[in-house]
């Protein structure tokens, strides 16, 4: 009826054409780009390591009671350690509350760290102050999930690109909304877009920007925070690729941040798998999904949905949920939801004594004190005594 | 395959004894300020009692409409079904008062939503909602309903459901909650469980252990499952029969063997091509260009045209109709599956192939 709201909001939008799929980039582009920036730093060469975490955590406080006092504390990110070299993909893979976008925010220090040391290209960043970041700022920048709340409404795109630009010094309007142009037609949008406001566009448009935003500055490292997960899956498959175009054409390096195990496989050099504000596993993708040596690995991997029926598999399921990160198990974290501590017999040293991550060879790191016990014939032997029905146990009492 | 039946036996009657659910042309329209959306657009499927099918398509694409409409849960206005019968359990459900119609939803036919937290009432606790539902439909006692709120908490696999049922939504985590959607579907021991996207909120562990439930419960109770998603991994794993839709209409059909191994529509080509697998590593994903059409201003003939690697001027020209495609009961809506663009198909296919392994080198 006229007048009415539009109930399906997707497809009354009036959406804009997507530019031609994601063509080759255009390099003269990113040439000039790098050209016009003065304040532009040499780069670090690549395979050297960029970006060095150590014992990284953030707890935040959680404040009640009469008196709002800290009546508790959430382990978001408890102790992580790595590194990502120059011009690869590192990504960091885990369920909701493993404190994978925490530590992704923490590591550019838009959130303070509670504990650790940040080293980006050999300087620490820990504890310098905010006027000596900003400089160090555009070389570290960051893409967020949500394509929609991430974009101001009421800021057209040349606003929302240039405010970077021109907090970062660049205060003449001409040579800025140059800039902005140039960043827009690097992630295949078209110049003219500057005027427009972001209802304009549809979600994959509207990630571009979000792209657009982060490049503009010439960064070294980009954080990208489930970049393609708000997206359809022809549009996820288009900002990959653009993705995967800028780091070879710009020399990008990224911390890609992701609950998708496919997407990471394809996109990714190295990953680590975090399970409640530590890292379980750490190696290659090679490694990772070939040679999974940690338990939680093993069921994350089997979780994946294969689209090809004729690859259908019996699953490992896990039982019950993320314990709360607020109290985070005794001794290894994951024994509460272990198939491997259960196959063993339930021994007593995964309540007590935390695992450290230990050497696999070649990089290859897991946190389980039994990571030797795994084996083709253990994981289908659990996979053929499980039940559906019995797994949502564990947070019962 | 015969449970897919395409041409609706003619409009009017009953479909046979053995098919539970058909659904012949109908067409949900909304009409909204700028003009009028046709949401679901001439879509006919029918499933068989206690077979599974799933509906697939990105957003937009009409999926849930449909099964909405089914439910009738639609607002009219703006909603309007154009046109087209549904047909359940041998009655024409479209054209029976609300009333009687009150008495087959959450009875025969139940349905699991998407996000399980706003689907429950947060001030009842989850056995008052259970108990309320099989009161009305079961007319049995209060004590009595509350005791199948707990058996059916106990077949979704919930630990001590006694204590759990006096509990509220809010005390539960998302997996749990979703497990409490399950089991009020099926409290009544529906014929057919719709399923609306039941796992996208779900992290997957959660997810992996909702799809392994469903599996059993459609084992063990004979019910149909409707499954609609946009992870065709999902459907992978759960349906016989699988339909892909595309703004508003059915482009494909067929068991998941046929339409997720050999697709032959350009649009699920499409689709399968762009999700990232390992046989893909290390080359560039290929991405289905443009966007979905603007519903205000469909493409004239084929939908999908204007995006179509395969596209040429007959497509532009001639609405196409489902045909046969491949040898078993696969539809497609495409062109190359008539005799003018028989030549064409092989490169088609063989394209699809090529871009299915990409991996090794490019990047």
């Amino acid at each position: 009826m006229e007048g009415q709201h539009p109930t399906m909001e997707s497809s009354t939008a009036p959406a804009l054409p997507d530019d031609a799929a994601v063509g080759p980039i255009i390099v003269e582009g990113s040439e000039s780009l790098a050209e016009m920036d003065p304040l532009r730093i040499a780069r670090v060469g690549e395979g050297h390591t960029l970006l060095q975490v150590r014992g990284l955590k953030k707890h935040f406080p959680i404040i009640g009671g009469l008196l709002k006092r800290q009546i508790g504390t959430v382990y978001a990110v408890d102790g992580v350690d790595f590194d990502v070299n120059a011009g690869e993909t590192f990504s960091l893979v885990g369920e909701s509350g493993c404190g994978k976008t925490t530590l992704g925010r923490s590591v550019l220090r838009l959130i303070e760290p509670t504990a650790g040391t940040i080293t980006f290209a050999g300087r620490d960043i820990t504890k310098i102050s905010h006027d000596e970041l900003r400089p160090l700022r555009r070389k570290m920048q960051i893409i967020f999930q949500d394509p929609f709340g991430s974009l101001n409404p009421r800021m057209p795109v040349s606003d929302i690109i240039g405010e970077g630009l021109f907090a970062q010094g660049m205060k003449d309007r001409k040579a800025r909304d140059k800039k902005v142009e140039d960043s827009l037609e690097l992630v295949g949008l078209r110049r003219e877009y500057t005027r427009r406001y972001p209802h304009e566009f549809s979600g994959g448009q509207r990630q571009r920007i979000g792209i657009a935003r982060a490049l503009a500055l010439g960064p070294d490292i980009v954080v990208c925070d489930e970049p393609v997960s708000a997206l359809d899956v022809s549009i996820q498959s288009q900002v990959l690729n653009l993705l995967l175009d800028l780091r070879r054409d710009l020399n990008l390096t990224y911390i890609f941040i992701s609950h998708n195990l496919s997407v990471v496989q394809y996109f990714s050099d190295r990953v680590g798998v975090m399970y409640l504000g530590k890292i379980a596993e750490l190696g290659s993708v090679e490694q990772l999904y070939k040679d999974p040596r940690h338990p939680y690995t093993v069921a994350l991997l089997s979780a994946i949905p294969d689209p090809n029926p004729r690859r259908r598999k019996k699953r490992l399921v896990l039982k019950g949920d993320v314990p709360s990160p607020a109290a985070p198990p005794k001794g290894c974290r994951f024994h509460t939801r272990c198939w491997l501590r259960e196959k063993l017999g339930n021994p007593e040293r995964c309540v007590t004594e935390e695992p450290q991550l230990r050497d696999f060879g070649g990089g290859h790191q897991t946190a389980c004190h039994y990571a030797e016990q795994i084996s083709a014939e253990s994981v289908s032997a659990a996979v053929e005594t499980q039940s559906a029905l019995e797994t949502a146990v564990a947070d019962a009492e | 395959m015969t449970e897919i039946i395409t041409a609706p036996t003619a409009l009017g009657s009953p479909p046979p004894d053995d098919v539970l659910l058909e659904v012949r042309d109908l067409r949900t329209y909304f009409h909204v300020l700028d003009g009028t959306v046709p949401a679901v657009d001439g879509v006919s499927y029918s499933l068989k009692r206690g077979k599974s099918l799933g509906i697939v398509g990105e957003s937009g694409s009409g999926k849930s409409v449909s099964a909405l409409t089914m439910m009738r849960l639609l607002d009219i206005p703006p909603a309007e079904i154009v046109s087209g019968e549904i047909w359940f359990d041998g009655r024409e459900i479209l054209s029976l008062p609300m009333d009687k119609f009150r008495a087959v939803r959450g009875n025969d036919m139940a349905m699991i939503f998407q996000e399980p937290l706003t689907s429950l009432n947060p001030v009842f606790t989850i056995g008052d909602q259970i108990a309320e539902q099989v009161e009305r439909h079961k007319k049995v006692s209060r004590k009595a309903a509350w005791d199948r709120a707990i058996e059916s908490l106990q077949l979704v696999g919930i630990p001590s459901p006694e204590r759990r049922v006096k509990q509220y939504p809010h005390e539960m985590s998302g997996g749990m909650r979703q497990r409490v959607m399950i089991a009020m579907a099926l409290s009544c021991e529906p014929k057919l469980l719709i399923a609306d996207e039941p796992t996208t909120a779900l992290d997957v562990t959660i997810q992996a252990q909702i799809l392994e439930l469903l599996k059993t419960i459609q084992d063990r109770t004979d019910s149909a499952l409707l499954l609609i998603t946009h992870d065709l991994g999902v459907v992978a794993e759960m349906v016989d029969n699988v339909i892909v839709m595309y703004a508003g209409q059915v482009v494909e059909q067929g068991s998941v063997d046929e339409v997720l191994v050999n697709p032959r529509a350009p649009y699920t080509m499409g689709l399968l091509e762009s999700i990232p697998t390992v046989d893909k590593r290390g080359g560039r994903l290929s991405a289905i260009k443009g966007t979905v059409p603007n519903p205000f201003n469909m493409p004239p003939a084929c939908r999908f045209e204007p995006r179509c690697p395969y596209a040429w001027n007959l497509c532009h020209e001639t609405t196409p109709d489902l045909y046969k495609a491949g040898s078993g009961g696969q539809l497609a809506r495409c062109h190359l599956h008539t005799a003018a663009g028989a030549a064409r198909l092989p490169a088609a296919v063989e394209d699809h192939e090529r871009k299915m392994n990409v991996g090794e080198g490019i990047a």
